[in-house]
C-alpha cells in the first residue's frame, strides 16, 4: 500500500519535472529541473530496491551531468532559441514511439513475476554459488567484478573511449599552446 | 572571483575532505555495501569539480594537473585489464581472480574486485575531471549576469 503510494506520487512528480522542462525557455531552469528528474528516478529506483543504480543515477545524473551541461550553457546560449518549424512532426514521431513502446511493455512479465526469465535463467545460480565461490555480501559487486567481469571491463573501456573522445574534440593542441605562454608570463 | 562567496569558499572547503573520505568509502567497501568503482569514481571527481568551481579551473589544476588526469585515466583500464592479463599468466582465464590467490580461491576474489574496482574508479575518476577540465578551460560565450 504505501508502496503504491509512494510510486504515484514520485511517478507524477517525474511527469510534472518533465512537463516543466518542456515548457521553460532559461536552459538554465531547465539542467536544474533535469537534475531534479534525475534524482527523482534515483528515489524509484531505491523503491525497486535497485539502491546501486539509484547511486549511480544521483551521482552521475543529478551531480556530474548537472554541472557538464552548466558548462556547455557557459559556451553557448542561456535561452532557447524559438523552433522556425511547428512541432506538428516531432509530435507524431513522439506519439508513435511512446504507442510502440508502450505496445512492447504489453510482452513483458508483470513486475515481481517470480517466473520472469530474468528471475529463473542465471540469476538463481548466481546468488547460490556466490557464497562459495566469492563470498562476498553484496552480490551485485560479485556479479559485476567476477561473473560478469568481461562486460565490466567493457564498460571500463567505454568510460575511457568517452573520455579520450571528449578531449579530442574539445581540448584541441592551439589551446594548450597558449596556456603554455601564458603560465610563462 | 576568489574574492567573492565567502560562505561558499568555508563549506566548500570543509566538504572537498569529506566527499574524497566517502568516495574512498564507497570505493573499497563496495563489497559489502552498495556502491563500487563507478560511483566511487564520480564522487571523487565531483570533489575536485567542486573545488574548481569554486576556487577556479588554475587552482584545481595545481592540485590534480592536466597531464596527471590524462595518465590516471588510462591507468584505470591498464590496471583491470592487467589483473586479467596477470591471471592469464598463471595459468588461469582472462580475469579469473583466483589467480590471485591459489591457496584460497574466495581469498583471491576479493582481492580480483578490489583491484578491479579500484580500476575503475580511477577511470572514472579521470575521466570526469578530464571532461569537467575540456569544458571548463574553454573561453565562456556569456557573463555571469547573462544566466
Amino acid at each position: 500500500m504505501i508502496d503504491t503510494i509512494t510510486n504515484i506520487i514520485l511517478l507524477s512528480m517525474l511527469v510534472i519535472t518533465a512537463l516543466a522542462i518542456v515548457r521553460m525557455e532559461r536552459l538554465f531552469a531547465v539542467v536544474m529541473l533535469s537534475g531534479v528528474f534525475s534524482l527523482l528516478s534515483a528515489l524509484l529506483f531505491v523503491t525497486l530496491d535497485a539502491v546501486d543504480v539509484a547511486f549511480t543515477e544521483a551521482a552521475v545524473g543529478a551531480g556530474i551531468s548537472t554541472v557538464l551541461l552548466l558548462s556547455t550553457i557557459a559556451l553557448t546560449k542561456p535561452v532557447e532559441r524559438r523552433p522556425r518549424h511547428t512541432a506538428l512532426v516531432p509530435f507524431i514521431v513522439v506519439c508513435v514511439t511512446g504507442a510502440a513502446l508502450v505496445y512492447g511493455t504489453l510482452d513483458m512479465p508483470a513486475f515481481g513475476d517470480p517466473n520472469a526469465p530474468a528471475q529463473i535463467h542465471v540469476g538463481p545460480e548466481y546468488l547460490a554459488r556466490t557464497p562459495d565461490d566469492i563470498d562476498v555480501p553484496n552480490a551485485v559487486t560479485a556479479i559485476l567484478g567476477s561473473y560478469r567481469g568481461f562486460d565490466t571491463l567493457g564498460e571500463a573501456a567505454v568510460v575511457f573511449t568517452a573520455g579520450i573522445g571528449v578531449l579530442l574534440l574539445l581540448s584541441g593542441l592551439r589551446r594548450r599552446r597558449e596556456d603554455e605562454e601564458e603560465d610563462q608570463i | 572571483m576568489i574574492y567573492h562567496h565567502l560562505i561558499l569558499r568555508v563549506v566548500t572547503k570543509v566538504l572537498v575532505g569529506t566527499i574524497i573520505l566517502f568516495a574512498l568509502y564507497v570505493q573499497f567497501h563496495g563489497d559489502f555495501s552498495p556502491g563500487g568503482g563507478f560511483q566511487a569514481g564520480v564522487i571523487m571527481a565531483v570533489a575536485f569539480i567542486i573545488y574548481g568551481i569554486v576556487f577556479g579551473l588554475r587552482n584545481v589544476k595545481r592540485v590534480f594537473p592536466e597531464w596527471l588526469v590524462h595518465k590516471v585515466l588510462a591507468l584505470g583500464v591498464l590496471i583491470y585489464a592487467g589483473t586479467g592479463i596477470y591471471a592469464m599468466f598463471m595459468g588461469y582465464d582472462f580475469l579469473d581472480y583466483d589467480a590471485l590467490s591459489p591457496a584460497h580461491p574466495t581469498s583471491g576474489q576479493h582481492w580480483g574486485l578490489l583491484i578491479i574496482e579500484f580500476g575503475v574508479g580511477v577511470t572514472v575518476t579521470g575521466v570526469m575531471v578530464a571532461i569537467y577540465y575540456a569544458f571548463a578551460g574553454r573561453p565562456p560565450s556569456i557573463s555571469n549576469e547573462d544566466w
